[in-house]
């Protein structure tokens, strides 16, 4: 029995010196945003430990609700799903922007992060990088698709394939001469829209091969040639084009849908000093640029231009002539209770035959 | 009677500690979470409307039904895939080799569901090995449409739940006396009426457990239906997934969860009265 007892108590000793032995920063984000080396040179200069959790906006936004903003110090959320998470569960804090480096950023950037993030007049997200969604293309066998709404012409019949979220809506909405985003004010009008997306998807969907689910399965169907018009993100479109030339990136017609990624800090976070250090950390240009330049997306950091690969920087020239760029759909932040709407509508197209 | 020392109730408090923090509390949690409904105006009351949004809609119900069907049909055919394999590796190979390829049968365990579900998307891609080898031999001139449709989500489910078979059937085979079918087979039974009468009956109690246990796999699966399953296959997990994850609903999500218990409760209790046998006898 005694014995028992001393066994338990050093047990549990031993496992809350494990935990607390060292300075650590508990990062929730994203595949491919914290990347090793940048990972080792921070543990290096700071002596802080970073332990990685990947995730996606929808399950950050569940973990967090579920711990209401406890179990990590820093998180990535895009910046349209801040703020109505905020406004309904508290998991965030605001961002003391005296402790963020914001000389060393894209000004316009934080500017709208801010606005877009803000509850009550705070704001809770400082932007890391950016990107779109658009269309990867095997350009040899399908030389002509290069709009959204080639995502249900019947001449790529068996060789369409996408995500079937809530950016496939907005894009449809797009493809189909119509701006999902203005009427994000009026709801009935939303919802009326949306029905017509579903109907255009439902008919289009026999010109669907399968609709892909993550990073790793939209680059295999292409790659495997099961596919050859998806939609997909541009980084992932541009690492595709080193593999392969005949795939590339499309920025479509109608416009590409543009997201920017955010550090929020969560309400509950424990070591507030080492979220803005590694903030303030991966903004710095020379580190911004070694991300852009491996995983290919842009930055809100304003010096990192210089460090930028020719190839990078082909990539973004290649993709985005003046006019695309101009015509790039930003998110707005999601009216609550949208999403709702838009599952119901996901689910009826994936049910449908 | 021996009498009770501390002991034996300090070794209670691991298992007591696990039944009510894993089991019991979070069901409880879940159970009431499922009552609650937010009205128009942000404010949780008490409902059942969460239950009855699940019979409002038509998709909930095909998806429910549907996964239900399949959880049973995938079932019997891993039944029907692994019999023989139990047999040959308990009553026809000798032991020495048996233990080895029961050895090479838990291999894709180690690997991981996800890793082997993207094997298969190798072998049955459009240009994949399969379809590249039947044309290579000219036994096809266009690739055969293998990879997401109802046949390769089958395929996943049957590939990882296998094993779950086959280890309780060979257990029971095992005990099997080889004199009862010897005998049998003297007087003059034939080879199906051995099956029918002796394998059978004998082994049902393991049939029936890794019965349970492949169904539960199967039903409660979301990577095989989700990743191999195609533009039309919704499995009734992502329901689940999506309540909670994409429009955080977590109350209907809660419902959902709780339908989902109830339907595989219920068809196992039934599978059990069908078969005449007792969970306590299966479950050992």
């Amino acid at each position: 029995m005694k014995k028992l007892v001393i066994i338990g108590a050093i047990a549990l000793s031993l496992i809350a010196n494990g935990a607390m032995a060292k300075d650590t920063l508990r990062l929730l984000t994203w595949k491919g945003y914290a990347p090793a080396k940048l990972v080792k040179a921070f543990e290096a200069k700071t002596g802080i430990d970073v332990k990685i959790t990947y995730s996606n906006n929808e399950e950050m936004i569940a973990k967090l609700r579920a711990t209401r903003g406890g179990g990590f110090d820093l998180a990535q959320p895009s910046q349209d799903r801040i703020s109505f998470v905020q406004a309904k569960f508290p998991v965030y804090q605001p961002i003391d922007f005296s402790r963020v480096n914001t000389d060393q950023l894209v000004k316009s950037m934080v500017d709208a992060v801010k606005k877009n993030s803000g509850v009550d007049g705070k704001a809770y997200a400082v932007p890391f990088c950016y990107g779109t969604t658009g269309m990867i293309v095997n350009t040899k066998l399908a030389p002509d698709a290069n709009d959204w709404s080639d995502l249900w012409n019947p001449k790529y019949a068996g060789k369409i394939s996408y995500r079937l979220k809530r950016p496939l809506l907005i894009a449809t909405a797009f493809g189909m001469g119509e701006d999902p985003f203005a009427l994000y004010g009026d709801k009935a009008a939303y919802r009326a829209l949306m029905k017509r997306v579903e109907k255009t998807l439902i008919d289009g969907k026999k010109y669907v091969k399968n609709y892909w689910t993550s990073g790793d399965t939209q680059v295999a169907i292409i790659k495997s040639g099961d596919a050859n018009v998806i939609s997909g993100w541009d980084g992932k479109g541009w690492s595709l084009h080193k593999i392969n030339p005949d795939i590339d990136f499309i920025a479509p017609k109608s416009g590409a849908l543009g997201w920017i990624d955010t550090f929020a800090i969560p309400a509950k976070s424990k070591n507030l000093d080492a979220a803005y250090k590694w903030i303030n950390f991966m903004l710095e240009p020379e580190n911004a640029a070694y991300f852009t330049n491996k995983e290919g997306y842009g930055t809100a950091s304003a010096g990192a231009l210089d460090f930028l690969n020719d190839e990078i920087k082909a990539n973004f020239k290649r993709s985005f002539p003046q006019e695309a760029l101009d015509n790039i759909k930003w998110h707005p932040p999601v009216p609550e209770g949208f999403e709702t709407i838009e599952a119901k509508v996901l689910d009826r197209i994936k049910a449908a035959e | 009677m021996k009498t009770r020392n501390g002991t034996f109730y300090l070794l209670m408090v691991p298992v007591l500690l696990w039944l009510l923090m894993l089991l019991v509390i979070p069901h409880l949690d879940m159970f009431f979470r499922s009552f609650r409904f937010e009205t128009d105006d942000g404010l949780m009351v008490f409902s059942l409307n969460n239950y009855l949004s699940f019979f409002e809609d038509k998709i909930y119900w095909l998806t429910f039904v549907k996964t239900a069907v399949y959880s049973i049909g995938v079932t019997f055919l891993a039944f029907v895939v692994t019999f023989p394999v139990a047999f040959y590796l308990t009553k026809v190979v000798a032991k020495k080799y048996s233990s080895f390829m029961v050895l090479l049968l838990l291999i894709p365990i180690w690997i991981g569901e996800l890793v082997t579900i993207y094997g298969w998307m190798i072998l049955l891609s459009d240009n994949g090995v399969i379809n590249n080898f039947l044309i290579r031999i000219g036994l096809i001139d266009t690739p055969i449409v293998m990879l997401y449709n109802n046949f390769s989500m089958t395929i996943g489910l049957l590939y990882m739940s296998m094993l779950f078979m086959i280890i309780p059937m060979m257990s029971a085979l095992e005990s099997l006396d080889d004199s009862l079918i010897e005998a049998a087979s003297d007087l003059g039974a034939s080879k199906w009426t051995i099956f029918r009468q002796i394998i059978i009956p004998y082994t049902t109690p393991g049939i029936a457990s890794g019965g349970i246990i492949v169904f539960m796999l199967i039903i409660g699966d979301y990577v095989a239906p989700n990743i191999l399953g195609g533009k039309s296959s919704l499995w009734f997990t992502e329901q689940i997934y999506n309540k909670f994850l994409a429009t955080f609903n977590w109350n209907e999500g809660a419902a959902f969860g709780f339908l989902l218990l109830m339907l595989s409760s219920t068809i196992i209790w039934i599978a059990l009265k069908l078969t005449g046998q007792k969970l306590e006898r299966v479950g050992s």
